[in-house]
């Protein structure tokens, strides 16, 4: 047998450990100042333009949608604005992943983590839902207090509970209505909604991004930054040196002491840091960490340590930004008594800006000259190619053309192929000879079956390529594409 | 038995069940509260299930449930519910002369695309999934046409057949000239090479033309005409063109003399509704452009 181990004898460095470790709550106090301003305005700014945007109505002309962004599903349309996307335009979606990609880079080389700290969506629901509870249940004492001992069966204590959820659930829930709004005519289905007769998918996802909306910013939080986003990992090997980080300026901070004391041994003209131990930048913390240990995957970058430090600074009549947006290369450069260096110049943020450049033009230059006519041919299958009575050969192809234009377009085609071939398009009877015209209505595709036929005599050996060109006869905006001809 | 509620498993601080197995003693660990409620919780479900589902099987039925549902009921609403989405539009198609059809592209469309499903349920397994046909079978992509290649006479081939035993359907047949006795084997030979030499196909060495021609003025020409220009009112091929149904080699053409030819088209009028019909005969018709 095994020697006994009483449970309570382990230590931490010992195989038996509790294997998870519980959340301990984080209680953010509020604090005013430059960067919680940026962040009210921030806020602001994305969720007016999250909440408010599918209102914006654009007009496209009779019988089109008249909402400036739009996903219609059900007619494969993208709108956005003077820009009308088809499914197989999809691509354009990928030019925009990368510039988005890089443009995180970016960020991050300049100034960290920027897009935790303002711009998230996990950050910027998080940071209302605190400002809800703040304004119901008080500031960081008041909550930490109201949770651990106020008996919660007290009339006021269940009304504020009751109210603070009551009010997340309704940001919640215009969330979760607000997207919806993106996929369908918003003022039609805002009635609908609220007359119960839109479809039951709308609700269904109305349902699913209130739940997702309520949990991530009510109860998961600094959570979901810490355990479950890739980006921290991703962001700590894309970073280097020169990058600015919300910083605590310990050459400058160190060592800590009293206020009082710092005076005394200013006085005898000794060294004294600025950091007074006061537990501010801690107490502001939305993911509950002191900055003071330096660089941590669990720093979001917020700036709020910077203003509750400066608020301090400036009561105590210290110079601010004692934390500041900084980096270790600089701290370094002060402890030897140089002047810092800021390099937001390198060639780390020269190639990203370049990328960024290069995929934005490209994208741009594609949209601005991308054809609104546009024909794809399949050649048919089963049979290839058929022996005609007299002997000459026909292939038969399915041509489909794309009218993207707000306009109709009488269309006409060319086959240019085998020799002295002629071309037919089934239902149309052309007033040109092989030259089959047509009418294709605006923002449609119209697919057509056209027979091409060679003479007897020109019985190919192999496939000729053949050249289908479609040409807008009002406008002159042309076409092509090319399939192959055989024979039987 | 030792009382297990008192022995304490010392590594793990949990009860034991008192089972020991070579000095290894098995844990008591219970199942959380909330696992078992919801273990009780799908019994509960189960049971609300069987009553308001079919559930149960009897000897000749089974059991309906409380609201009498049935997922075959579902696929009638459903299928219900298509009917009259599409039933305009079939309307409209039934309406319209199958000329108007082929000139308005919206129905022309519709009639593509219901003719083409119901060709590769219907027709598909004789005349392939495309219409490229085979030995027997006529290619309804190319430009002959034995029964006529107008959308009218399409349609009617459609409807009635050919030797289906329809009363309207088309009738006449290549006879079996060889097996009834009619021409001996060695006029046979000279007919097919004759038959050949129509089309510009080669002949057989030592091959009477005159003879041939005779044979055919006798026999051939009531059904294919003079020259073998073929009729479609009888559904006799045209011999002239490249286009043969059972093979233009000398073996072939011999059997087809001496044994005759008479496939059959089936009849589709009560098979299919007259729309469907009418979109059949539309898409056959736009596949090779008939004639």
């Amino acid at each position: 047998m095994n020697k006994t181990v009483n449970p309570n004898d382990l230590t931490s460095d010992d195989d038996y450990g509790p294997l998870y470790a519980a959340r301990k709550k984080v209680y953010p106090q509020s604090v005013s100042g430059t960067f919680r301003r940026i962040k009210w305005g921030l806020m602001a700014f994305c969720l007016g333009i999250y909440y408010f945007l599918p209102f914006v109505r654009w007009n496209r002309g009779l019988g089109a949608p008249s909402q400036a962004v739009l996903i219609d599903l059900p007619n494969s349309r993208f709108y956005f604005f003077f820009i009308e996307l088809w499914p197989q335009e999809v691509y354009y979606f990928t030019g925009l992943l990368i510039v988005a990609a890089v443009a995180l880079f970016l960020m991050n080389s300049v100034g960290g983590r920027i897009w935790c700290g303002y711009l998230c969506p996990q950050t910027v629901w998080t940071d209302l839902f605190y400002a809800v509870e703040r304004l119901i249940e008080g500031d960081r004492r008041e909550r930490m207090k109201k949770d651990k001992s106020s008996d919660p069966t007290r009339l006021k204590r269940i009304s504020e509970i009751v109210l603070k959820h009551s009010i997340w659930l309704l940001i919640a829930w215009w969330t979760g209505g607000a997207w919806v709004l993106y996929f369908n005519d918003a003022p039609t289905l805002v009635k609908q909604l609220v007359t119960f007769e839109a479809p039951m998918i709308a609700y269904a996802w109305i349902g699913i991004l209130t739940a997702m909306t309520y949990v991530l910013a009510g109860f998961m939080r600094e959570q979901v930054c810490v355990y479950m986003c890739p980006w921290p990992r991703i962001q700590a090997a894309l970073t280097d040196e020169w990058a600015l980080n919300v910083t605590y300026r310990y050459d400058r901070g160190e060592k800590r002491t009293s206020v009082k004391k710092a005076i005394e041994l200013r006085a005898i003209g000794e060294h004294a840091g600025d950091c007074v131990d006061c537990y501010q930048c801690v107490a502001v913390c939305p993911t509950g960490i002191d900055i003071r240990n330096g660089p941590q995957l669990e720093c979001i970058q917020c700036g709020l340590c910077i203003d509750a430090c400066d608020n301090v600074m400036t009561k105590i009549g210290r110079p601010k930004r004692l934390i500041g947006y900084d980096n270790d290369i600089n701290i370094h450069r002060r402890q030897e008594g140089k002047a810092p260096v800021y390099r937001i110049v390198r060639p780390r943020t020269v190639a990203y800006s370049a990328i960024i450049a290069a995929v934005g033009g490209i994208m741009i230059y594609i949209l601005a000259t991308r054809s609104l006519l546009d024909v794809n041919v399949l050649h048919d299958r089963n049979p290839v190619a058929v022996r005609l009575s007299d002997g000459s050969i026909r292939n038969a192809y399915t041509v489909r053309l794309l009218n993207k234009s707000g306009y109709d377009r009488v269309i006409a085609i060319d086959a240019n192929g085998p020799a002295n071939a002629t071309i037919h398009v089934i239902g149309v009877d052309s007033v040109t000879p092989d030259r089959p015209m047509i009418v294709i209505p605006r923002d449609s595709t119209s697919e057509l079956r056209l027979l091409v036929t060679a003479p007897a005599d020109s019985n190919p050996e192999k496939s000729i390529p053949v050249r289908f060109h479609v040409t807008d006869i009002g406008l002159g905006e042309a076409a092509s594409a090319t399939d192959n001809f055989v024979s039987p | 038995m030792t009382d297990h509620h008192s022995d304490i498993d010392s590594v793990t601080g949990t009860s034991t069940t008192g089972h020991e197995w070579d000095g290894i003693k098995e844990l008591n660990t219970p199942l959380p509260r909330w696992w078992v409620i919801t273990f009780y919780l799908t019994i509960v479900w189960a049971i609300g299930y069987w009553l308001v589902y079919p559930a149960w099987p009897l000897i000749s039925s089974n059991t309906t449930g409380m609201f009498g549902y049935s997922s075959r009921a579902d696929v009638a609403v459903e299928l219900a519910n298509l009917e009259k989405i599409r039933g305009d539009k079939m309307v409209a198609l039934g309406a319209a002369s199958l000329a108007d059809i082929e000139k308005d592209p919206a129905l022309l469309a519709l009639a593509r695309a219901k003719g083409k499903t119901v060709f590769g349920d219907n027709c598909a397994p004789c005349h392939g999934s495309g219409g490229a046909g085979a030995k027997g079978y006529p290619n309804l992509n190319d430009d002959d046409w034995l029964w006529g290649g107008t959308l009218d006479q399409i349609m009617q081939t459609i409807q009635f057949g050919a030797r289906s035993g329809h009363a309207k359907a088309h009738e006449g047949q290549m006879l079996a000239f060889g097996k009834d006795g009619v021409l001996k084997p060695d006029e046979i030979v000279t007919v097919a090479n004759y038959v050949r030499s129509l089309s510009g196909l080669p002949t057989r060495k030592g091959y009477d033309a005159a003879k041939g021609e005779k044979i055919f003025a006798e026999n051939c020409v009531a059904c294919h005409g003079d020259g073998g220009k073929g009729n479609p009112e009888m559904g006799a091929p045209n011999l002239t063109d490249k286009i043969w149904l059972y093979g233009s080699d000398e073996a072939s053409l011999i059997e087809t003399i001496s044994l005759g030819r008479a496939g059959v088209m089936p009849a589709w009028e009560g098979r299919l509704d007259p729309a469907t019909i009418k979109a059949m005969a539309v898409y056959v018709h736009s596949l090779g452009g008939g004639k």
